[in-house]
């Protein structure tokens, strides 16, 4: 039904051939609003023949009653494609646009300056390999220069052209040039750029973009668009260490299985052991698949279909990986976040994180510091709030493999999604894991609590609250838990109100059925411990012999004693279910401390005085001496 | 001042053969070509739309970026099929080879196709002539393509937009939210870094995925050239009746068209650009008969894909407007 195709006629060839060896430059605009990016890249458009007559006709009659240069053009509009964007004649999200030279082709991303949408500067920049930072030469470096300046840096964008616009405004002054210049220069010494040119232009008039303006002889450096064609920015992925993130399991029938995925890194081939984050467990690539056929091997950049020479599991968010040169595996992690909603991040609160393939619940559980946009600071903070950056520790509900992303920024960024709304709210790089790297080994190991437990990034342990009735157990239980939780922990409390009424439905308060009470709890807290968990069990437990037991019974875990001693009379005066007052009125029988003895523990591992401070403080001090 | 693309010119010693086994022999080298990477970025845009979402959809529209995204897709899953249907939304008016086409496709590569027309808009006879480009194209199209994605209960909708085509596009992200009536909220857009695509939704909300965002009209024409990919016919220059109404060439497709008094199709060698609803869509006087010679005269055009399409020359700003409406 197609037309065959011709045979490849010599000058097409060529011409293609011609075109597919031009090197590919991605870059970005950013700095403050008005500075003149939008007209910067409408220009360049422009210049390099990318309007066509009809797009051209159509300008020509909206650019009525705006900012026009010699070509009677806004430039602006080329690129503002959004009708807000053109009323209220600002950029308010990237515009991705294509063009190309004889040299090189270029994919620019127009981003806006205005402080309210930085994220989306921070989008445009997640791509990019080089980046035009803009000054208005009337207005100099301003914050929201630096705020850009200083995302690029987050963001790892290693090359940077401060383009000085505007510069016809400023008679094209020398001075004015180098006096930003000197000033931008010392403020990004500490980003690391690792190439920082500085070009004066006139992007409406069209000076030093092309080639050397007349109206500035005394800049001796190159002209935009050349530096642009010229500067070598790319860096090869193929040779960085294999990172196969799986993300699709290829199963057409019962006789294949292929995991299909893009090579993050490196290169895998044909005979390779490779080895599965998740388990830790080595196959060999048999084959890797295409619809051309298959391959002998696959580089950084290819989307391809592995398949491995045994059954393996391995699903989406697995990352294969060459032995010895395995990724990092853990839970927990330092990273730097730029937060992106209107709603600031807190510590404590649970998001989901999503890294390549691999999307977990996780949350921020440390805010080490925010960095100061202007001046590059390092301020305490109990939030993050829009537009800002901040340094954190994030706990994954379970281990995920990553890279440093100054290493690999496509194993080491990521993304937070609110848990409800699902809006995009902050992205993060990964600066390193928070436990050493694990060495992935070929071994494959038995589940047992060591194993559970890592899994929940914790150490399992038994905290034993012994005190009388209203000694402030169950409140001090409560924080603790709540604190554990927010730190991205799993705890489990134990106590009268959800054991009793349960597994103990059967037990009264005879001296036996007190004891066998207690025995079920600690038998119950040892599986719990044994699942990994964090277990706070709040029990009156009045009789040494029955808080001997339950040591006993946790065996090899950990298990700590708490006393929370409370005088008598103060918990008497709190009484908060009144049962003081119905055991003095002889309503309830064999009532610790009035009718049946409390043995106050002789070696408590730490003892809470009730009586003398707030249950607050008290949790405050317990969790810092748990040292979690 | 101006300067920009220019034609190769061939100069004596190059060696053309040599040149290029260098650009479509497979990755031999450990870097990719800007095709080759265009192309990867593109399957795993297609894997993970498979991977996230419960019902995804893929809209086929039977043009070239269609015949791409079909290409496409037929490589991120293979040797698995497709896994999701094929969506046409068929306003009836389409060029009749365009349908032959699409059936052909479907038997030839064993994809699953839905064809949806909007069925109050049939009952009521809604076309071009009668009810104008824009009523028309709300009804057969925007209103059509809801339903159809409504009724499928889709959550994701792969499409072949590309940034490219047109000043709003530009704006677009490659993963696009749609609130539960199907509209875009430029203003509101996720922020979307490196590859990692926020692929969350609330009930009701849905995806439109464009995996050739990226892409220009010109990698469009040489992949389909490397790659051999089958298009109708009407792309290729021909002799076909057409009359030319303000300007624009209109191909005389079926008795239904209606001709003005006095006017007779004739016969012109021309081609299209773009391809949909046939009196809608203008075709352009042409030689170019094979791909080189479509490649190589684009290069020399002077006007923009779009100016074929009569839906999009109404405002500035419309394919915006028709986007938060629920238009693709
Ligand atoms: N005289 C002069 N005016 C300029 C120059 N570049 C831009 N302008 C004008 O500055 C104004 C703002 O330009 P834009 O390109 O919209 O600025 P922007 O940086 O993209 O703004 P946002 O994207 O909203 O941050 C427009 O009126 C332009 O015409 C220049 O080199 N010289
Ligand atoms: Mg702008």
């Amino acid at each position: 039904m197609s037309l065959p195709l011709a045979t490849p006629d010599t000058d097409i060839s060529l011409w293609l051939a011609q075109q597919t060896d031009k090197s590919l430059l991605r870059f970005l605009t950013c700095g403050s609003v008005d500075d003149g990016k939008s007209t910067l890249i409408g220009r360049l458009l422009y210049d390099s023949q990318l309007i066509l007559d009809d797009q051209l006709a159509s300008l020509k009659k909206e650019s009525h009653n705006r900012t026009v240069g010699e070509e009677g053009i806004d430039f602006s509009l080329l690129v503002d494609g959004l009708t807000a964007e053109r009323e209220q004649g600002i950029t308010i999200d990237v515009a991705y646009r294509f063009f190309s030279t004889d040299q090189r082709k270029f994919i620019v991303a127009d981003t806006p300056g205005h402080e309210q949408y930085t994220r989306n500067m921070a989008t445009g920049a997640s791509n990019a390999d080089l980046a035009l930072v803009l000054i208005d030469a009337r207005k100099g470096v301003l914050t929201q220069t630096r705020r850009h300046s200083f995302i690029l840096s987050l963001i790892g964008v290693k090359h940077v052209v401060l383009v000085v616009n505007k510069i016809d405004l400023m008679g094209y002054d020398e001075a004015t040039f180098d006096r930003i210049v000197a000033e931008y220069r010392a403020f990004a010494a500490p980003l690391g750029f690792k190439t920082l040119a500085a070009i004066p232009v006139s992007a409406l008039r069209g000076d030093n973009i092309l080639a050397k303006s007349d109206r500035t002889p005394w800049f001796d450096g190159t002209p935009l668009v050349p530096y642009l064609e010229t500067i070598e920015v790319a860096e090869d992925r193929t040779l960085g260490k294999l990172r196969f993130p799986v993300q699709w399991v290829n199963r057409p029938n019962l006789d294949f299985r292929g995991f299909s995925g893009t090579v993050a890194s490196g290169i895998v081939a044909v005979g390779d052991e490779v080895l599965i984050a998740s388990s830790r467990k080595p196959a060999v690539v048999k084959r890797i698949v295409t619809m051309d056929g298959d391959l002998q091997r696959a580089v950084a950049g290819q989307a391809v279909t592995l398949v491995l020479d045994r059954e393996v599991d391995i699903s989406r968010g697995d990352m294969l990986s060459h032995a010895g040169e395995t990724p990092e595996f853990s839970n927990q992690f330092q990273a730097r976040v730029v937060w992106m909603s209107e709603e600031p991040a807190f510590p404590g609160r649970s998001y989901l994180l999503k890294l390549g393939t691999q999307l977990v619940p996780a949350t921020i559980t440390d805010l080490k510091f925010r960095t100061n946009v202007n001046t590059l600071e390092q301020t305490a903070a109990t939030k993050v709030d829009l537009n800002e950056v901040a340094t954190v520790t994030i706990a994954t509900d379970k281990p995920i493999a990553f890279d440093a992303y100054a290493s690999n920024a496509l194993t080491g960024g990521f993304i937070l999604v609110d848990r409800i709304t699902n809006a995009t709210l902050g992205a993060g790089t990964i600066e390193f894991g928070l436990r050493r790297a694990q060495n992935l080994t070929y071994q494959s190991f038995d589940v047992n609590r060591e194993v559970r437990a890592q899994m929940k990034g914790q150490s399992p342990k038994i905290v034993w609250f012994t005190g009388l009735s209203g000694s402030g157990k169950s409140s001090i239980a409560n924080l603790l838990e709540k604190r554990l939780t927010a730190d991205g922990r799993h705890a489990y409390i134990l106590d009268g109100d959800n054991v009793r009424h349960g597994l103990n439905r059967d037990l009264g308060f005879t001296e036996a059925a007190r004891v066998e009470n207690i025995r079920r709890v600690a038998e119950v807290a040892k599986l719990m411990a044994d699942a990994g968990l964090i277990v706070l069990v709040s029990f009156i437990s009045p009789f040494e012999n029955e808080r001997r037991l339950a040591r006993e019974i946790a065996g090899d875990i950990d298990f700590v004693e708490v006393y929370v001693d409370t005088p008598l009379e103060v918990c008497e005066a709190r009484d908060p279910k009144g049962l003081y007052k119905r055991a003095r009125a002889g309503e309830i029988k064999n009532f610790t401390g009035i009718d049946s003895p409390f043995e106050p523990p002789s070696t408590p591992d730490l003892v809470l005085h009730g009586g003398e401070e707030e249950p607050v403080e008290l949790s405050d001090k317990l969790h810092g001496w748990l040292k979690f | 001042m101006r300067r920009g693309l220019k034609p190769y010119q061939h100069t004596a010693n190059s060696s053309a053969a040599a040149v290029w086994d260098g650009v479509y022999s497979r990755v031999t080298s450990a870097s990719l070509t800007h095709l080759q990477s265009l192309e990867a970025e593109s399957i795993a845009i297609l894997r993970e739309v498979a991977a996230s979402f419960e019902r995804p959809v893929m809209m086929y529209s039977i043009g070239k970026d269609s015949s791409v995204l079909l290409h496409l897709a037929r490589k991120a899953f293979f040797p698995s099929k497709i896994p999701f249907p094929l969506l046409h939304v068929n306003t009836t008016w389409k060029f009749r080879e365009m349908i032959a086409f699409r059936d052909a496709m479907a038997e030839k590569h064993g994809f699953d196709l839905i064809s949806h027309t909007n069925p109050e808009g049939l009952a009521n006879g809604i076309n071009p002539f009668d009810h104008g480009s824009s009523r028309f194209t709300d009804i057969m199209k925007t209103q059509a393509l809801r339903q159809a994605l409504d009724a499928g209960r889709y959550d994701a909708a792969i499409g072949g937009a590309r940034r490219d085509e047109e000043k709003s596009r530009a704006k677009e992200r490659i993963f696009s939210h749609r609130n539960a009536s199907h509209a875009w909220d430029p203003k509101n857009q996720r922020p979307e870094l490196w590859r990692v695509f926020n692929t969350r939704l609330n009930p009701g909300e849905s995806m439109r995925v464009f995996p050739i965002s990226n892409w220009t009209e010109l990698d469009v024409w040489t992949y389909i050239y490397s790659e051999g990919i089958e298009l109708p016919t009407l792309y290729y220059a021909k002799e076909r009746p057409v009359v030319e109404r303000s300007g624009t060439l209109i191909m005389v497709d079926d008795e239904r068209f209606r001709l003005e008094p006095g006017e007779a199709p004739q016969q012109e060698m021309v081609r299209f650009r773009t391809l949909g609803d046939y009196p809608l869509t203008g075709a352009i006087r042409s030689s170019a008969a094979t791909l080189p010679e479509i490649i190589m005269e684009m290069q020399a055009s002077r006007t923009s894909e779009r100016e074929g399409r009569l839906i999009d020359s109404d405002s500035v700003g419309s394919m915006e407007k028709k986007k938060q409406e629920g238009y693709f």
